[in-house]
């Protein structure tokens, strides 16, 4: 007997316990999954699509919606005494529950079946549908979340198209203000509780709650608060439905019209993963996209409303050259030829440039070539430092800090040195790229008094475009491509989403055209990709790297020992098992 | 393989080939329908309004348009109801289903203390590009609210684009009241 059981092969089950899986068989495939994973998610490895509204892997299930029910079996209890039979195949037969369960907050176990389709699935979601939209109300064609609703598209595959109720739908209240960045429609919502869970559990802020009962229930904010937390619009992103809406983007567009563009924040050292939302030549909202390396699936407000500040009436849309304390338009040509033409006349030790943080590492590589052109040795950047938030928003307020150290060095101490060569008069050709230097680096009128010369490239007119002798049109983080290194050393991309404003260029080409205009000498350098090739072969920690190898989620670049407090709480909350992460 | 059957070419007799007797046949034929048009007895003069000289209708002092059948397919306009509300939601779905593109909507909210406040949304701007549209009726077909119609007006003219693009209050103009429409927004509502 025992000679047998050792000769004989080993059964599926023990195959997968010794990798830590267990074999589950959805819609007539087995697969193995980690133990302990979600049923959902078993369905989503198999590929299989479990419609759901409650259910989000960053936050706990509580389960409430019912949408996600699915047909569940496991193999029928031995009898006392009898052993488990396993088939040809090394299964054991699948008993089926008569009734469904939901698949988003059971965990799968060996030898379980999942049926995602067939008559009781079907019929159970039809019947969870029907009375998530007995109350509903016929909004579509007023409601911002018409396009990209579940509700709408769940409706289409498991609604009816007649309702079948006759009594009168219950009144809710509609159009509230439950915060200054949030509005909430009661006879909407679905009561998933993701909005709720999301105050508790991530933005830690728990004023939102359901309040009344039955079907009278609503969702409500605290009486003596509101929705007010700076991550408070993360919840128009996790409704499923249009109750919570966005004040700013409200009944602006259609969602439909607009085109999706992923890029980054650059608010912050964080560089949070974005989509840019466009049409036209206007940018309409910014929501976040997912990345669990940066910003798992959030942002905060006030990055998210910081795109509005690019697309004021004050944007910087041609070249200007100042004629008798008056700024002139002109083209680029001659623009680009005043400057070489004036800094020729200083000598290499009399001209500094002042770069950014902010600028992208195809800017800042081309700001060192444009430096060892002239021969100017006076590089600074401007230091930006902010409060962190304990969450996603880093201290550092300039979204490339670590690219301009990798590219330019340790430039944030040379700002005092050119402001006292200014004053000394050592110093009379300033180049300021992409920075305010009044607001951001402190510098005053009198500072200036002594510069001959101030060329600068802004994207709006601001006081140091107002000073300058020069002004170039710069583009705006939508309008761009590049790459910044965010606080945690990750290397990641911005894309362009719309056009440079009127003549405005993308910020690199400014620069290029600058050497240019000095050097005389054609570069090579006409996409930027050809300047992150030329980046790898000269910057050691950016070898081998190229334009596309970054990707959508970015790659790590160096090594910084920053960790983003908001991910460490839910790597904890996930290897807890509360959530699935 | 379809059946190929090839023609030939009639022969002709002498007669033919000179062509006169055609001629005076086909002469004979404008012959008939000159008198007939001046007697008025042309065939289907009746039908066609005739201005009494043959079946031609004098355009544009004599128009068509009491003959214009229901389903014609003339300007699109936007329509009140009984109540005088604006009756489009601007769910831009027109916008959206427009083949040339000629519909532009400016969504806007309709402010608090409002007799329709509760219906939350109405176009600030709404523009049809007259030079654009062409007649197709899908606007009409997709509109979820009932607000856009497909009119009778046919003779749209201007000197200029601009003035054929109409804006939201010639819209209302040529579109007019309808009744008895659903009442979505009613009072249970």
């Amino acid at each position: 007997m025992s000679d047998q059981e050792t000769t004989t092969k080993l059964l599926p089950k023990d195959e997968a316990a010794a990798k830590g899986l267990v074999n589950v068989h959805i819609d007539g495939n087995w697969i193995q999954v980690p133990k302990g994973t979600r049923m959902i998610e078993a369905c989503k490895i198999a590929e299989k699509e479990v419609p759901h509204y409650c259910y989000h892997p960053k936050l706990t299930s509580p389960g409430n919606c019912r949408m996600c029910l699915v047909q569940m079996g496991m193999p029928p209890r031995p009898a006392p005494g009898a052993d488990p039979v396993f088939g040809d195949d090394g299964f054991q037969e699948i008993g089926w529950m008569p009734r469904p369960v939901i698949a988003c907050a059971n965990t799968v176990a060996e030898n379980m079946g999942i049926r995602t389709t067939g008559d009781l699935v079907e019929k159970t979601r039809e019947g969870v549908m029907e009375f998530l939209l007995i109350n509903h109300p016929l909004d579509c064609p007023i409601c911002d979340q018409a396009g990209e609703c579940s509700l709408q598209e769940f409706s289409v595959e498991h609604g009816r198209g007649q309702s079948r109720f006759v009594e009168d739908k219950v009144k809710k209240p509609k159009n509230v203000d439950i915060g200054p960045r949030v509005n909430l429609d009661d006879e909407r919502c679905i009561m998933c509780s993701r909005c709720i869970r999301f105050m508790d559990e991530v933005a830690e802020d728990a004023v939102l709650g359901f309040s009344e009962r039955g079907t009278h229930t609503t969702v409500t904010c605290h009486p003596d608060r509101k929705l007010d937390s700076n991550y408070g619009m993360n919840t128009i992103d996790l409704c499923p439905v249009g109750a919570l809406t966005s004040k700013d983007f409200r009944f602006q567009m259609r969602v439909w019209f607009l085109k999706e563009t992923k890029s980054i924040d650059v608010n912050c050292g964080t560089g949070c993963n974005t989509l840019i939302w466009t049409r036209g030549s206007q940018i309409y909202r910014v929501t976040p996209r997912r990345n669990d390396e940066v910003n798992s699936e959030w942002m905060p407000d006030s990055h998210r409303l910081a795109f509005h500040e690019v697309q004021g009436d004050n944007r910087l849309t041609d070249p200007m050259i100042k004629v008798d304390d008056k700024h002139e338009i002109t083209d680029w040509h001659t623009a680009n030829t005043a400057v070489a033409d004036a800094l020729k006349q200083f000598e290499p030790s009399e001209i500094a440039i002042i770069a950014s943080a902010r600028q992208t590492n195809e800017e800042l590589f081309l700001t060192h070539t444009l430096a060892s052109t002239l021969g100017a040795e006076n590089i600074a950047t401007v230091e930006r430092i902010g409060e962190a938030d304990g969450k996603l928003i880093s201290a550092d307020r300039n979204p490339n800090t670590n690219g301009a150290k990798l590219i330019l060095g340790e430039t944030t101490k040379k700002l005092d040195s050119i402001k006292a060569g200014l004053n000394d008069g050592s110093v009379k050709a300033l180049i300021v790229l992409s920075e305010d230097i009044f607001e951001a680096a402190g510098f005053s009128h009198d500072d200036l008094a002594n510069a001959e010369l101030v060329v600068s490239s802004h994207i709006i007119a601001n006081a140091t475009a107002k000073v300058s002798d020069i002004v170039l049109p710069g583009a705006s983080f939508a309008e761009k491509r590049g790459s910044m290194v965010n606080v945690l050393g990750r290397l990641q991309r911005l894309n362009q989403a719309l056009q440079p404003a009127g003549n405005a260029r993308e910020d690199w080409e400014i620069i290029r055209d600058l050497i240019l205009a000095l050097t005389g000498e054609p570069n090579d350098l006409y996409m930027i990709e050809e300047v992150v090739k030329v980046i790898a072969e000269n910057i050691p920690a950016f070898e081998g790297m190229t334009f596309s190898k970054i990707g959508e989620q970015g790659i790590k670049l160096i090594e910084t020992g920053v960790e983003i407090p908001l991910l460490t709480k839910e790597r904890e909350r996930a290897s807890a098992g509360i959530i699935v992460g | 393989m379809a059946k190929v059957t090839k023609l030939s070419r009639p022969t002709l007799t002498k007669s033919d080939e000179i062509y006169l007797i055609g001629i005076f046949k086909g002469t004979l034929v404008t012959l008939k329908h000159a008198y007939q048009s001046v007697f008025g007895k042309s065939r289907g003069a009746d039908g066609l309004k005739s201005s009494g000289l043959g079946i031609t209708m004098q355009y544009p002092e004599e128009k068509w348009d009491d003959e214009l059948p229901e389903y014609y397919r003339g300007a699109p306009a936007l329509v009140t109801d009984e109540q005088d509300r604006e009756r489009c939601v601007s769910c831009q779905l027109c916008e959206f289903i427009c083949p040339p593109k000629a519909i532009k909507i400016i969504p806007g909210e309709i402010p608090e203390g409002d007799t329709w406040a509760k219906v939350e949304k109405r176009p600030q701007e709404f523009e049809i590009d007259m030079i654009r549209c062409i007649y197709c009726g899908l606007c009409e077909e997709v509109c979820p609210e009932q607000a856009i119609y497909l009119r009778k007006d046919y003779s749209i003219t201007g000197t200029s684009r601009a003035e054929m693009v109409h804006n939201k209050e010639k819209l209302y103009e040529i579109g007019g009241k309808r009744v008895g429409l659903v009442n979505k927004w009613n009072e249970l509502k």
